[in-house]
């Protein structure tokens, strides 16, 4: 039984052997993008979860070229990489950067900012986990509200995280930027699709794909791919793109399933009450409102 | 081809590199050792649909012979695998009996 899926990734591994935590949902993202853009992919890992487990000298996981930047400089190394290369006359190699929520909405926005301003050719997977991780669950500009985290803790005043998610997808859509997605590894083949999309376009292409960590979300290990599917089920997340110009809506739930049902699985949401819950719902109606409004439905 | 364990050696100072490149792929150590279930394929009711394979975070399912069979080296048994098997063919069971 063909999987067509998977009959369009090469089947090498070049993410292999690496010591995330077991069902790491950025593992995933960098898995699935490195068997699309295949042996030519040139990486760029800021600091994060990403970089340190896959480079734990002697122990090398990644089997194409890869190298570590800076936590604010992914985007600029990405640009330096794309222009070395061509300057040396190579023209068959993909520059890739693989960074986390607060490498990219936080520390490394500036850069990001500058390359799509540049319109470098290169392609920046945002692969979003909804803290900083790596250093212990601290908020970053990608922590939804209600989170529970180090720096947000839940008491019995403050509920967790104050402030909304940035949008970091339509930010980096307001630069005008050749092409832009956001995906969720719960949905591989949408975000795989995506990823060769992103690699047949010239100029800058950002992707921000939701990765679930079950050590910060306070999920099982198993459930880290259930759970990428639930976000966009409940309507808290969206699967779009910004080409051209435009908005466009890929995936579109009939009905949204249960965003209580969704939380209360987490134990980053465990905390939260009936109002919270009640605001998170408004903010997601007035998002849909929004998309409704503004993208095309294809 | 992926990165594959190598012969694990004593690195002598003179042999750490002095600048960051090293060779890709270089494998040292197993990941078994996380494990405190392992997932097991039924390769009667296994149709090769590949799911596991495209969930799978480790990349350790391939596909042989149309049956998906897993690398226990590099596996962390985190059970991903089991709960996308619409079929139910892949069983999770204690890695100590």
């Amino acid at each position: 039984m063909a999987n067509p899926t998977a009959e369009k990734l090469s089947r090498d591994e070049y993410f292999y052997g690496h010591k995330a935590c077991a069902g790491c949902g950025g593992s995933l993202a960098v898995r699935a993008a490195l068997k699309v853009l295949g042996q030519n992919a040139v990486s760029v890992l800021p600091a994060g979860c990403m970089s340190a487990v896959g480079f734990n000298f002697p122990q090398l996981c990644f089997s194409n070229n890869s190298i570590i930047s800076t936590f604010a400089g992914t985007a600029s190394m990405l640009t330096g990489i794309e222009a070395g290369l061509r300057a040396k006359g190579y023209s068959d190699f993909t520059a890739v950067g693989f960074a986390g929520d607060g490498g990219t909405a936080d520390i490394g926005i500036q850069a990001l900012s500058g390359a799509i301003a540049r319109n470098d050719n290169i392609i920046y997977i945002c692969d979003d986990n909804e803290a900083y991780m790596n250093t212990g669950i601290q908020k970053s500009g990608l922590t939804p509200f209600g989170a529970r985290t180090t720096t947000t803790p839940a008491g019995s005043n403050i509920h967790g995280n104050l402030r909304p998610k940035k949008n970091m997808f339509e930010i980096a859509a307001a630069h005008g930027i050749p092409y832009a997605a956001t995906a969720s590894v719960g949905y591989i083949t949408d975000f795989i699709k995506k990823v060769e999309k992103a690699s047949k376009i010239q100029g800058t292409k950002y992707i921000h794909v939701i990765a679930p960590c079950p050590t910060g979300w306070g999920i099982q290990p198993d459930e880290t791919v259930e759970i990428a599917k639930e976000v966009v089920d409940c309507g808290l997340w969206y699967l779009a793109e910004y080409e051209n110009g435009e908005f466009t809506l890929n995936h579109k739930p009939k009905d949204f399933s249960s965003v209580e049902a969704y939380l209360k699985k987490q134990g980053r949401f465990k905390h939260l009450d009936l109002d919270d819950i009640k605001t998170i719902i408004a903010s997601r109606d007035k998002k849909w409102a929004y998309i409704e409004k503004n993208f095309a439905y294809r | 081809m992926k990165p594959y364990l190598r012969e694990q050696k004593a690195f002598s100072f003179d042999d750490v590199p002095e600048n960051t490149s090293f060779e890709a792929g270089y494998l040292v150590t197993v990941n078994s050792g996380w494990r405190s279930i392992r997932p097991v394929i039924d390769t009667g009711r296994c149709v090769g649909c590949e799911q596991c394979y495209l969930y799978c975070p480790d990349g350790v399912i391939s596909i042989q012979n149309g049956k998906a069979v897993i690398d226990y080296d590099f596996c962390k048994g985190c059970g991903i695998c089991a709960k996308i098997c619409k079929i139910g063919a892949i069983g999770m069971e204690a890695e100590h009996k």
